[in-house]
């Protein structure tokens, strides 16, 4: 069973910032082909101060933290588990090579068909070197109990 | 980039669809190292099998990003306020997405003129995989 008492717990928050040649990665194997995702001069030209990072490109970063301790401890079987939801509020952009301080908590854990399917939320806050907000985050995470 | 104009903009406009090339290993094998995701389910064969999975499939991130693709071909990302999705279903390998938007609502907020669009993948039988909805600004 998944621990509920975990609604509302933060989790270890960290840093973390996207290297240009990971992006350059991303963009090939999502078949990306406009230049300011890839060449620093389009960036440039474009009003970035670096390529800037793609709209699902954060939640790759979330990945550079290892769950497996905090996902162990709520009671969450890898194996089970499905990604149901994910979305992202954007409140300024991000680029490359920017420390972006990641701030996830468990936001809710609910049921659903009797118990069958256990629905875990985890909101991450993102800010920048200046502390301003660039994106909120939200994954819901879909565990099979049975 | 030619930024649509949000006057002439009609709910019920559709977006520029994308089309992608159908899935393969190789694609799943760089989405992998790229995106951070290194879950077995997605690249590995034998696991894949033991897991009950007749063979591996595509991260479902994968599909995220194609529709961002679909929406910063249509806007400059800068003006992309919000982006989520449900995954209601699996992408496997051979299927052919085409990612596909609409405009369902122009209105105001935060004293910017916004779009909302309904978004979705399907692959090449109509088969919806990954639906959601996004912001613009204007």
């Amino acid at each position: 069973m998944i621990d509920k008492s975990f609604i509302g717990k933060a989790l270890p928050s960290f840093y973390a910032s996207a290297e240009p040649g990971q992006l350059a990665l991303f963009a090939k194997a999502t078949g990306e082909t406009h230049p300011v995702y890839t060449q620093e001069a389009a960036a440039r030209d474009a009003g970035y101060p670096g390529l800037p990072l793609p709209p699902t490109f954060l939640f790759s970063l979330e990945l550079t933290q290892p769950a497996v301790s905090w996902r162990e401890e709520i009671g969450i079987v890898p194996s089970r588990i499905l990604h149901g939801e994910q979305s992202f509020v954007y409140h300024r952009p991000a680029h490359a090579g920017e420390r972006l301080l990641f701030e996830p908590r468990v936001s809710d854990i609910y049921d659903k068909k009797g118990g069958a399917l256990t629905f875990i939320v985890k909101d991450t806050r993102v800010t920048n070197a200046r502390g301003e907000p660039v994106a909120d985050l939200r994954s819901v995470i879909v565990h099979r109990n049975v | 980039m030619s930024s649509p104009d949000f006057n002439t903009l009609q709910v019920g406009d559709m977006l520029p669809p994308l089309t992608l090339p159908g899935v393969n290993r190789t694609t799943l094998a760089l989405f992998a190292g790229a995106s951070n995701d290194h879950n077995p389910i997605h690249i590995d064969l034998d696991y894949a099998r033991k897991a009950g999975m007749a063979d591996v499939f595509a991260h479902g991130m994968l599909s995220m990003a194609w529709l961002g693709r679909l929406l910063t071909q249509w806007v400059d990302q800068r003006q992309l306020r919000e982006f989520g999705v449900r995954f209601v279903g699996i992408t496997h390998l051979g299927h052919q997405i085409t990612c596909t938007g609409k405009i369902v609502e122009k209105y105001e907020s935060a004293g910017e003129r916004r779009v909302r669009l309904d978004i979705q993948t399907a692959n090449q039988y109509g088969e919806a995989k990954v639906v959601g909805s996004a912001v613009v600004a204007f």
